[in-house]
């Protein structure tokens, strides 16, 4: 201790310096951030990050996310059968660099996302565009002027869903091409440097370090107030709890809920809670004769203590939410049929055979809050004779198990691709090939729940024009999911904010897609 | 053994020759049996490389298309030996996370590493030595007892326990220290990366705030890697020492009137600084590792936080990368305490002559 005093003597000449007062610091864990290019980018922390670089065809803005509203464009039309889609563009917007920004930047930026293939194309692939005919149905038929054509069957609303999602950022094309490389079109350069109109241009991208932001001089709306965003990867959430505390951060993003409990009382740094999208639940491999029983499975369904998890260690960070569309989706239901009831439990298994229980083995992740769900589940499972033996691995690995519908029960969570219903009915509610090999393996596959009829009445739901209709079929389908399902539907998450006290604005939005930096400021 | 001769003389520097060959030989087989290891490890650990890229989300056409770009489809010992021709052409190939060769990762990398290492070390050894000697010298005492106490907090404390409770108490409460990560948010990027150590390049530039700063950050996570090298430096001093104070010749030395000082710290300590290299090139070696929770709890760009990404993103490349690194830094310190033992040693340096 001696030693360590003497060492801080010498660097105590150096006031301890809060941030500066221009720059936003946020400390997050961002190690998942692989490439900053939008037609590459699909991890969580790097879409966030794109948000706030690239502005989009449409937008759900951040001075209101529950509406759709023009990005680069100003208006669209829709032709009456629902294929051919018009954009006229705002005039005069620039780039970063003050290139003028045109429609043909806009059918670029659509066409490289499918020419490119990388992870985030099967977004546009669902329109029916190819590498063979994106080009010809993608096209600036003005300046200002962008239509394409698509060959699927979709609701328009979908479609125009699609343009708020980070394929449709727009990406300055004479930029792309001036630093292409074997003809990626600049792809290599993209992943981390930006050619873009939004809020912010990119300044650095340090892997598991640090992202850099600079207000764009050029942005339509006008540079935002804050001159610079610094996101800091901090891996320790306590450490996080500290810096914020200390005001060496302004904003922390991943505390636990114990860490948040911490801060109250703390009058320089509040706490605020915003709900997030993903959906936790359990997977049920109806590839195991015992699962494949609906009774059981409605009987695993009432083995939950919903309530007594939400209201102890996930307080704050998740809620109760049965059904597969998160609350601020189209078509979000509020329907929650499953309580904690072992008599229930214990007399629909007596009726299917198993009135002692069984033996079952649960795949989970090893990491928090996964390991206390799995072990609450495991001892509520017990009261009803089910033997429950975790099988505790990294996240990624259980993601193996369940591609390869290798588990009997499985924890996990599932994040929505865009912000429409299909992306989870798609997920939770289709699976037409239930063969080892099927072109993608839906969530209903996985868990081996063949489903032709749902299936169907999915595919209907993508197409119906009318949306008070399509509403309607959703809740329909989501009703179905959670009463005869394969998944044991638990919780929606919830995302802790603590910011200092004199920074204001910040807003975690449900998606990583509409989480915005440009209107938070400090005093 | 004996060489060639002419003349009954030996030829002049053949030893030599001979020592360096071995040497040569012995470096390259633990090489091999590096990527060997680290190679069949890397592919059996559950986590699937292909989806790693890909996404849980991916379709079985694309899962097949990387699976066979990335040579997952060839029989073990065919991906082996392209590994093997790859790495001795210094390609390691392109790390998932960052998209970047991995040895470019690596020089970004390591010297942060470096840096926090070579401090811990330095604390390690400037007070790790004189506290074993003093412990050896007051055996039985309550110095003895006191630094042995130490010492075993020290070896036995996890680290990333000792670094949460650092920063708690250093940072937090008392404020002697900056934060986790290597530098403030304000001082970041001012000055232009020459070696990547912070500290220094700070200096060569002569930005003095910069170089404070960093080192108010370097200063809590070296102490405390530098206190786990100081509990192994101290007790094996110490042990060292007892042995060498048993030795007659320090009697001899005693009774003819040399102060007890001298004999202790030249006398007895000179002869244990041979054995002491050795444990300090393994310390250094151990700090490498030590440093992969240490970097986590701080923040620190380090290898060891690159490392530990990789292994959770199964980031094969940047393991094996990563890897292979530490261990040729092992390789290199042992040839390096090699080299050095003649100099300190007056009995290797007898047998030259």
């Amino acid at each position: 201790m001696l030693l360590l005093a003497a060492f801080a003597a010498l660097p105590m000449v150096a006031a301890r310096a809060a941030t500066p007062p221009d720059t936003i610091v946020i400390v997050k864990q961002i190690d998942d951030i692989i490439t900053l290019d939008p037609g590459e980018d699909y991890e969580l922390s790097g879409v966030e990050i794109a948000t706030n670089i690239y502005d989009r065809l449409l937008r759900y803005e951040a001075e209101d996310v529950s509406k759709l509203v023009g990005g680069v464009a100003e208006s669209w039309t829709v032709s009456p059968d629902g294929k051919v889609f018009t954009f006229k563009l705002r005039p005069g917007q620039k780039f970063q660099n003050g290139d003028p920004l045109t429609a043909e930047d806009c059918a670029f930026s659509l066409q490289r996302v499918v020419l490119m293939d990388k992870t985030p194309a099967f977004l546009l692939d669902q329109l029916g565009w190819t590498k063979d005919n994106v080009k010809d149905l993608v096209k600036a038929t003005a300046p200002d002027t962008l239509q394409f054509t698509i060959k699927a069957d979709l609701a328009p609303s979908l479609v125009l869903n699609l343009m708020t999602s980070i394929v449709a950022s727009v990406v300055d094309k004479k930029v792309a091409l001036e630093h292409e490389d074997k003809g990626d079109l600049g792809n290599g350069w993209l992943k981390s440097h930006s050619a873009a109109s939004g809020a912010y241009k990119l300044v650095a991208w340090k892997p598991n370090e640090s992202v850099v932001l600079e207000a764009n001089p050029n942005f339509r709306m006008g540079p935002p107030k804050n001159r610079r965003v610094v996101v800091r990867h901090v891996p320790e959430t306590a450490s996080q709890l500290l810096l914020v505390k200390q005001g060496d951060a302004d904003i922390a993003r991943d505390l636990s809920p114990d860490q948040l409990a911490t801060l109250s009382g703390d009058k320089d740094v509040s706490v605020a809670s915003f709900p997030g999208s993903d959906t936790w639940y359990f997977g049920m491999n109806l590839a195991d004769e015992r699962l494949k029983n609906p009774k059981v499975r409605e009987a695993l369904k009432y083995l939950v203590d919903y309530d007594g998890m939400v209201n102890s260690f996930l307080k704050g960070r998740m809620f109760v939410h049965e059904t597969f569309l998160p609350n601020g989706f189209l078509g979000a239901l509020d329907y929650n049929p499953y309580k904690f009831d072992v008599a229930k439990a214990k007399k629909l298994l007596a009726e299917a055979g198993y009135p002692n229980g069984f033996d079952l083995r649960m795949d989970a992740p090893n990491t928090s809050p996964f390991t206390e769900i799995a072990q609450s589940v495991q001892q509520t499972f017990g009261e009803a004779g089910i033997k429950v033996s975790i099988v505790p691995e990294e996240l990624k690995a259980v993601l193996g198990v369940y591609r390869a519908r290798k588990h009997q029960l499985l924890l996990v969570s599932w994040g929505p691709d865009y912000f429409d219903p299909h992306t989870n009915a798609d997920a939770f509610a289709r699976n037409t090939d239930n063969s080892d090999k099927p072109a993608t393996k839906p969530l209903a596959w996985r868990n081996s729940w063949y489903i032709p009829e749902l299936s169907k009445e999915t595919a209907e739901a993508a197409k119906e024009l009318d949306t008070a209709k399509r509403i309607k079929m959703y809740e329909d389908i989501q009703k179905k999911v959670t009463d005869e399902g394969a998944f044991i539907l638990m919780f929606q998450t919830a995302q802790p904010v603590a910011a200092r006290a004199n920074v204001t604005g910040f807003r975690a939005g449900l998606t990583e897609d509409i989480t915005f930096y440009r209107l938070t400021t400090k005093h | 053994m004996a060489g060639p001769t002419i003349g009954g003389g030996r030829i002049p520097g053949w030893g030599i020759v001979r020592r360096v060959l071995r040497t040569l030989g012995s470096v390259t087989l633990t090489f091999l049996g590096l990527t060997v290891v680290t190679f069949f490890i890397g592919r059996v650990i559950p986590i699937d490389p292909v989806l790693a890229i890909v996404g849980p989300k991916a379709s079985n056409e694309t899962y097949d298309r990387v699976r066979a770009e990335i040579g997952l489809d060839l029989p073990l010992p065919v991906q082996y030996w392209r590994y093997l021709l790859k790495v001795l052409h210094g390609d390691f190939g392109t790390s998932v996370i960052t998209s970047q060769p991995v040895l470019r990762d690596m020089l970004d990398v390591f010297p942060a590493t470096l840096e926090l290492a070579v401090l811990a070390l330095l604390i390690g050894v400037v007070l790790g030595v004189p506290l074993g000697v003093v412990a050896a010298t007051h055996r039985g005492r309550w110095q003895d007892h006191l630094i042995r106490l130490l010492s075993l907090f020290g070896y036995s404390t996890p680290v990333f326990w000792l670094g949460l409770i650092g920063l708690l108490l250093f940072y937090a409460k008392l404020g002697w220290v900056a934060g986790p990560g290597r530098i403030d948010v304000g001082y970041d990027d001012m000055v232009p990366t020459v070696t990547g150590l912070l500290t220094v390049d700070a200096l060569l530039d002569g930005n003095s705030e910069v170089f404070v700063n960093a080192l108010r950050h370097l200063v809590l996570p070296a102490s405390i890697l530098g206190y786990l090298s100081l509990a192994y430096v101290a007790r094996m001093t110490r042990s060292f020492m007892l042995g060498q104070l048993r030795q007659e010749y320090v009697l001899a030395a005693l009774a003819k009137g040399l102060s007890h000082g001298r004999v202790v710290w030249v006398h007895a300590l000179g002869n244990v600084w041979v054995q002491l290299i050795t444990v300090i090139a393994l310390t250094f070696g151990s700090l490498l590792e030590g440093a992969v929770l240490t970097e986590t709890v701080f923040s620190w760009p380090g290898l060891g936080l690159y490392m530990k990404n990789s292994l959770f993103n199964a980031d094969l490349n940047a393991v094996l990368g990563g890897t292979m690194l530490v261990g040729v830094v092992y390789i290199g310190l042992n040839l390096i305490s090699d080299l050095i033992y003649p100099l300190v040693d007056p009995r290797v340096r007898g047998q030259r002559r």
